[in-house]
Order: C-alpha cells, then structure tokens, then sequence
C-alpha cells in the first residue's frame, strides 16, 4: 500500500518536473499576449511617430529588453530553481556579459574616435 | 534466494531512467553553450552594423528603405510560430506523435512564409539598385538580416528533418532530446530577431 503510494508520489514528482521545465500551454500563452503587447508598444511608437525621439528611442530599449526577458522565461524556460536551469541561466548571464563588452565597448571606442576626427 | 526482489527492480530501472534523462539534458545544455557561441557571432555583426550604419555612400539609408508595416507582418509570422513550436514540445513530451507532427508543420509554414517575406524584400532592394556591395550601410544590413535568415533556413531544414524522423520512429527519448535542442534554436532565433527588429529596422526608420 505504502509502496504504491509513494510510487504515486514519485510520479506525481516526475510529472511536477516535466511541468516546470518544459512549460505548459498557460505560460506559453502568457509568453505570447506579452510578447504580443511588447512587440505593438515599439511599432505603433515609431509608426505614429508622435513621441519625441529620444522618448522613442528608451521605449524600443525597454520594450526590447522586457521581451527577451519574457521569452527567457516563458519559451526558453531558464530559471533558477533545477540544477539545469541554474547552469544554463548563468551561462546566459556570462554570455550577455560578454555581449555588452564585445557590443558596447565597441561601439564606444568607434564613435570617440569618429568624433575625435572630426575637430 | 530471491536476491533481486520487484524492489531492487524498480530501484534498477529508476536508476536507468534516471541515468537516461542525465544524457538527454547535457546534450540540451551543450546545445545551449552551443548557442551562447552564437550569439557571440550575432553580436559582433550588431557590433559592425552600429559602427557602419552611417556610412551610406551617398546612397539610400534604413529610413529611405525599410517599410514597417512589411516587418511587422515578418515579426508576427515568427511570433506565432515560436508558440506552434511551443506547442509541438508540449504534444511531444506527452508522446503524442500525430499532434507533435501538425504543430511541427504549422511551425515550419510559418518560418517558411518569414524566409519568402525575407528574400522577397533582398530581391525587391536589388532588383532597385540597393544591393550589399553599394554602400558600407547596406553590406552590414545585408549580413546581419542574412545571417539570421540562414539560421532560420537551417531550422527549417533541420525541422523538416525531425519531422521524417518523427514519422518513420516516432516519439523515442533520444528523438524527443533532438526535438528540445531545435526547439531552444527555434526560440534563440526569435530573441536575435528581436534585436534586428528594434535595432536595425525601428531605429533606422525612426
């Protein structure tokens, strides 16, 4: 009897597992309507143009960033609670690290020294 | 003299199972260092696209060429077949194969119609005098928006692939595995669009 319940039990685990890491049609619809919603903010933005720009431009940043972190979450599934979630979260996180430097330091250096020709 | 009891065998096969999932999730997590390396790749061509962006040879720039409403239309056929694949997953991790199977096609038709609304417009910025080799402006745009249009190609064939074989063996561990790392590609690939989306096109026309 108790055999069979803790086997209940470890299914229901197993089962619990399967939920979290591979998402279910909820947080995949929740992913979605978000992304949706993301996605209009920074094309009505440009398209109506009635924002000034540097409004404009901070708006398609954030809206940007927001919807990469939706769909880390909701469609990749990276998180912090499973052993597997955490290493491919911190993978991540050194990646985007390296991103920034390789991306923004570039352009930085780029854009000083165009500057620096110019006068 | 009953050493191995029902016990022991659950024990075993629990083991073996458990054994199984281990390889199936190092290979998805080498698949995900995989595609960190990418998205070095994508990044240093962002990186050459920002710093070349201006340099339009007194020709056309972003704001002369690109239409949004046409890229509007690319982002949600992505979109949607980002949730199709997400569903395919779901049907697949419940073993059933004939959903897995038409979730996986509506999926591909919707990278397909993303490739044809993507190669169309090359064609149209060509066919108009605009091509790669004209300005420093256009060879960048070219490359990044191509080199993402060459991962979605490889997904495509790559899901065309897993479906035959999803047909021919059906739904086996090592296939569902497979199904997981092109699923983390297809997703990848969507997050880079939305850098180009945002970058290259809206702050272009902005």
């Amino acid at each position: 009897m108790s055999h069979s319940g803790s086997q209940a039990l470890a299914q229901m685990d197993v089962h619990e597992h399967e939920h979290d890491s591979h998402g279910s049609v909820k947080s995949y619809l929740i992913g979605f309507v978000l992304s949706v919603i993301l996605t209009a903010i920074p094309f009505a933005a440009v398209m109506s143009g009635s924002l000034s720009s540097s409004t404009t431009f901070w708006t398609l940043v954030t809206t940007a960033l927001v919807q990469i972190w939706v769909h880390l979450k909701y469609f990749l599934h990276l998180n912090f609670v499973t052993e597997e979630g955490k290493a491919s979260t911190l993978s991540f996180i050194f990646s985007a690290l390296i991103i920034v430097m390789v991306v923004g330091l570039s352009v930085w250096i780029i854009y000083e020294s165009n500057a620096m020709m110019m006068y | 003299m009953s050493a191995i009891t029902p016990a022991t065998l659950h024990a075993l096969e629990d083991a073996h199972e458990h054994a199984d999932h281990d390889t199936g999730s190092n290979t998805v997590f080498g698949f995900w260092l995989y595609l960190m390396t990418d998205c070095l790749l994508f990044a240093s061509f962002f990186a050459t696209y920002a710093v070349l962006y201006m340099n339009t040879a007194g020709g056309v720039s972003g704001k002369d060429i690109f239409e949004l409403g046409f890229v509007a239309v690319e982002t949600a056929a992505l979109l949607l077949s980002s949730i199709t694949f997400g569903f395919a997953m779901i049907a697949a991790n419940k073993q059933k194969k004939s959903q897995t199977l038409s979730w996986l096609a509506v999926t591909f038709a919707f990278g397909a119609v993303f490739i044809g609304m993507e190669m169309y417009e090359f064609h149209h910025l060509i066919v108009h005098g605009h091509g790669p080799q004209h300005s420093a402006f256009l060879t960048s745009f070219f490359s990044l928006v191509g080199l993402h249009g060459m991962h979605v190609t490889a997904g495509l064939i790559w899901m065309t692939v897993m479906m035959i074989e999803v047909t021919r063996r059906g739904l086996k561990p090592q296939t569902v595995t497979r199904l997981s790392c092109l699923s983390l590609f297809w997703h990848f690939l969507d997050i880079v669009w939305i850098c180009v989306f945002t970058v290259v096109y809206l702050m272009g026309a902005m």
